[in-house]
Parts: structure tokens; sequence; C-alpha cells
């Protein structure tokens, strides 16, 4: 086990990553706790929160790739599964307020406002970390395995499947924005206070809750790394070519498509959990059609298929956004949307193909139409 | 699955009176034009069976009956005795042994020709056994032998987009091979080879034919004639002639409608 992990990467790949698992969970609050403020090397205790959403984006366009890079299946739904994830951490740290909340009840504050009297059973279990990591971990893998099943059983593919998501997510956001459906509505869930009993405020809090979501970024990676470079990597890649042929090889494609879409889901979740308390709001909105889409531009953009691709996307497009969202609020979409016609004309592999093209071993990996 | 199940599906091919394949009065009409129209066709275990026929008599329609991508209308087809092919997926056929070729060749593009043996290679095809186990030496070797058969050793790791038009067919070949059905169904194996290739395609056919049942479907009659002992002729969708390439040749309803023209 140990060495066919081992073989996922050559030695520099090795290095590199574990250069920045390094960076990220040792050298960076180093950098924070013991360079001081005016050196040029410190790291400012905002910048975590930050990076951290940036990691959680990173996880869902590995997440993304997987699916859509591997074995073909675009999906414009996984806000869906981010939000889930989201959610249901969200639901924990409402309920972790107590009694501090602005009508100093025990319930969540927009049910007082809505006159509410208990607690909703949905709520249940909610009050335990323990549960709400329960709920994290299956909800969107169970949901995707579902919506998946019944979609890949009647054969849905391609562009009628990426709608179908489209739809959902469509579906679930007006559902959320309902005020009655008990998820606070168009506000969502915020003004968290507490996690396990640290303060949110406190930038020890924030720095570990960075560290734990490079550690699971990494964990992710590896994970992914060994399912792409497995034998069912490659069934997945063949079912993306020609599905037929591999079903007249003897494979029961559905089984596959449906394993990895599950998984994908999985990682969703995961990402949008740790997402909610760093960001500190979760609401409807993460399930806009146009954040799915957004998530699929991120792996056009650093290159599909490649999962590293998928990570340097995610990068340089939110990095991007930060920018111009403060610079050019009113440009960003119009920057997305050329970045995203630029990159399918020019760069089919993203960005990683730029690298590609250095380096004379990866020359011929084009990926080859019929 | 488990490989248990496997191996009970495979015995399970009951071929104790002789016959591996029976096609019995099967009809597939698409938008009322009838593709196979009460279709009778019966493949001994182990014989090599040539299929001939004009554009349009159904041959394509007819693989796709036994592989399961077509659902007959009328009629019922069975492998061995007890398999009922009708209701089986097309994963279920090929895992039962029913291994087929294209016209068109398809193989996996962007996989090397080794990863392409791999994926068609008789193992279990269940998703933990792919995502946790690797080839053993016996697959290995496996492998290595179909290389060998279909002369692509020095081609294994370039990817199969980038093989010629006969290597490419050859490697599908040898994705029939190492998947070792009981049943092979190969749909014109020898358009576009050159004519070397295409007699080296039929000395391997030739030599498949006893371990396995092979049915051909082809145009190109100087192969048939070197590979065949049994023909079957179908036009309109049914069995116009069966016997020997000298008495199908010799008979005046095939001469009418194709070896005449």
């Amino acid at each position: 086990m140990i060495k066919q992990i081992a073989a996922l990467h050559s030695f520099r790949g090795w290095l590199f990553t574990f250069g920045l698992l390094f960076a990220a969970i040792i050298l960076f609050p180093v950098l924070n706790i013991l360079v001081p403020e005016e050196s040029f090397f410190h790291i400012p205790d905002y910048m975590f929160p930050l990076l951290g959403k940036y990691l959680c984006y990173a996880m869902v366009a590995l997440a993304v790739d997987l699916i859509w890079g591997y074995a073909g299946i675009l999906s414009l739904g996984h806000g869906v599964f981010f939000s889930m994830g989201g959610y249901a951490m969200g639901m924990y740290l409402m309920r972790s307020i107590g009694k501090e909340g602005v009508y100093k009840s025990d319930l969540p504050d927009f049910m007082v406002f809505l006159d509410w009297k208990e607690l909703p059973w949905y709520w249940y279990g909610f009050d335990y970390f323990s549960f709400a990591l329960l709920i994290v971990f299956l909800l969107p893998g169970l949901f995707a395995f579902v919506f998946g099943y019944f979609a890949f059983r009647s054969r849905i593919k391609g562009v009628y499947f990426a709608i179908i998501t489209q739809a959902m997510t469509y579906a679930l956001m007006l559902l959320f924005f309902r005020n009655n459906t008990g998820f606070g509505g168009n506000n969502g869930l915020t003004d968290f206070k507490r996690i396990l009993g640290y303060s949110l405020q406190d930038p020890s809090t924030k720095m570990g809750l960075f560290v734990i979501t490079a550690f699971v970024l990494f964990l992710s990676y590896v994970i992914s790394r060994y399912i792409v470079k497995s034998k069912l990597g490659r069934v997945l890649t063949a079912i993306r070519d020609v599905e037929n042929r591999v079903m007249f090889s003897g494979y029961n494609t559905l089984h596959y498509k449906l394993f990895i879409w599950t998984f994908s889901a999985f990682l969703c979740g995961l990402a949008g959990a740790l997402y909610v308390p760093q960001v500190g709001i979760i609401n409807p909105s993460e399930m806009q059609p146009a954040n799915s889409i957004e998530m699929a531009i991120w792996v056009a953009v650093g290159g599909r298929g490649t999962l590293v691709g998928a990570l340097l996307g995610a990068g340089l497009v939110n990095v991007a956004k930060s920018w111009f969202t403060v610079a050019a609020p009113d440009y960003w979409l119009y920057f997305l949307g050329i970045l995203f016609i630029v990159v399918t004309l020019f760069l089919p592999k993203g960005f990683i193909g730029i690298f590609d093209r250095f380096t004379s071993k990866n020359k011929d990996r084009e990926v080859i139409n019929d | 699955m488990t490989s248990e199940k496997n191996q009970a599906e495979e015995s399970s091919v009951d071929t104790r009176h002789g016959c591996i394949l029976y096609v019995e009065n099967v009809t597939v009409s698409f938008d009322g034009f009838k593709a196979l129209d009460g279709l009778n066709l019966y493949v001994d275990d182990g014989e090599l069976r040539c299929i001939i026929g004009p554009n349009g008599a159904g041959k394509t329609t007819m693989m796709d009956v036994i592989t399961g991508k077509t659902r007959p209308d009328e009629g019922t087809v069975f492998f061995g005795q007890s398999l009922d092919l009708t209701k089986m997926t097309e994963y279920e056929i090929a895992h039962a042994g029913i291994g087929r070729k294209f016209q068109k060749p398809t193989v996996f593009k962007n996989h090397t020709v080794y990863e392409n043996l791999e994926l068609a290679l008789h193992a279990d095809k269940d998703i933990w056994t792919s995502l946790l186990k690797r080839l053993n030496a016996d697959q290995k070797e496996t492998i290595e032998g179909a290389l060998e058969t279909v002369g692509l050793v020095e081609q294994k790791n370039i990817r199969a987009g980038l093989l010629a038009h006969g290597q490419t067919q050859w490697l599908e070949i040898g994705m029939l091979l190492v998947q070792d059905p009981r049943l092979l169904l190969i749909d014109e194996p020898v358009a576009g080879m050159t004519h070397q290739e295409t007699e080296q395609t039929a000395e391997l056919l030739s030599s498949l034919a006893g371990k396995h049942s092979v049915v051909v479907v082809e145009h190109e009659m100087d192969f048939i004639r070197s590979i065949a002992n049994r023909v079957t002729v179908l036009h309109e969708g049914r069995v116009l002639a069966e016997g020997t390439m000298e008495d199908v040749q010799n008979d005046p309803k095939v001469v009418e409608v194709y070896l005449g023209s």
C-alpha cells in the first residue's frame, strides 16, 4: 500500500507537494507568530481566513476535476454539495451561539424573528459537533448518490446532465430562500461565535482552521491522485472517451460513474464545511447557478484532468476575483467570461498546458478526440 | 462482483447440445423498416462462421442484438442453453463471455496500448478491485503474450490514438484476446488493411476457432474464402443461404443479390 502511494508521484513531485504542505501548516504560522509585524515576511492575521477560503475552493476544484476532467461528466450543480456541507456546519455553529444572540433566546435569532417557539425537528442533533460532522460526511454524498443513480441509470449524459444539475441547484436555492424552510432564508446562517468552544474572532482559531483546511486538502489531493492513478481512474477516462466500448468490455459503467460522482460530492461538501467557519456566513447565494458554473471555470482555466491544474485554476481565478472585486467590481463577470473564452480557444489544456509545453515529457498529453 | 460469481456465470454457458448461440425468429424494426425480419442463426461451439450480405442486410443490427445494444421486438437470443441475452445488459453479456469488435475500430485512444489491454483483460471488473488491486504476474504475462500475438510489443507504451490504422485493428483484436470470450463477434476486421495484414489476420482468426467460437462479418471475399468453412448469407434481415463457400457461391439466389453484382 505504502509503495503504491509512494509511486503516485516522482520524487520531485512529492518534494513539491510536501513543501507546500510544510509551508501551509508550519511556515505560515511561524511567520505570523515569530516574525515582527513590520517585517516584510510577516503574515498578518487577516490572511489566514482568506487563504483558507482559497484552499476550500481548491478542494471544490479537485472535486469538479474528478467528475469532469476524468469521467467527462460536466456538473454545473456542485454548489449544492458545497452548500450542504456548509449548512450542516453552519447549523452547528448557530446552535453553539447559545443565548448570546440579539434576542437572548435559546433559538437562533432568525427563528425568534419568525416567531417560532421551538426548534424544528431537523435542527435536532446539531448541538453536537460530532453529529454535524456526521451529516457533513454523509449528506452530500448520499444526496449525490440518489440523484446520480437515477440520472446515470437513465443514461443521461453530456449537456443534458449539466442542465439537470443546474436545475437542481436553482431549485434548492429557491427552497433555501424561503424563510419557512427553516435555514434562515436569504440571510442564511451567520453571526457565529465559536467552534468547539474556541472563539471564531480569535486569531489563533483562524490560524487553526487554516492549518486544518490545508491538511484536509492535502489528504484529499493524495486520495484523488490515488484514485486517478489506479485502474479505476483509467476506466473512468475510458468511459469519458468511449463509454460503449467500456460496457462491451464487461464493466458496469453505472457503478463507476456513481462512485466518482459520490466521492466528488463528498469532497465538495467537506470543502463547504471548512469554508463556513472561516468566512463566517452561509446563505442560499452559494447555490446560485452562476456559482456552480464558476467552479467549472476554475477547472477549465487550470486544466482539466490533471488535478494539479484544478488547484492552480481555483487559485488563479479566485486571486483575480479578490483583486477585481475591489479594483473594478463591475467588470469582474466580463473578465471571467473573456478568460473562459480565451482559455477554451487558445489553451484547451488550461494554464497547466503552458508548463507542459516546456517539459518535453508531457508534450503528447493532448487529449485525442474523434 | 466476486470472482466466484464470474466463474459461475461463465460455466453456466451450457453448450451440451453443441451449439453456443441460438438466434431464433428475431425481428427488429426501426420506424417501420425491418432491419431483421425473423432471423434464425445457430452457431456451433468452436466454430468459425462468416456472415456476408449486401449493405443493409442487417449484419450490424444482428451484432447489436446479440451484444444487448438493441432489443429485438420479437424472437429469442440464447447464449448456450440457458442465458437469455435479450434480458441482459451490455456489460453482463460481455461478462458472460461475448466479445465484440466494432466495424469502426474502437480503442481507448488516450490510453497506451498496454493500458488498453489491461482494461480489456479478463478479470474482476467491479470498482473495488479496480481501485485497490494491481495486475498480478499471470495477468501481466497474458498481456505481454497478447502484445506479441498482435505484434505491438514495441508500441506498448504509445498511446493508442497514435497508432496506424492496421495497428489499431490489431490492438482491438488483442483486446478481444485478453478478454478471453467464449464467443467473438468481429465486424469487418480487415477493412483498410494491406494485403499482408489481411493474411495475418486470417491466420490469427483461424487459430482462434476451436478454443473460441468466432463470428465474422466481412465484405472482402478473398478473406472469407481463406478462413471460412461455413458461410451465412443475409439479405433483407433474413438468412438467404447457408453452407460452404462453394455451395453459397453457386446458389442462384445468392448470385442474384450479392455475388453477381
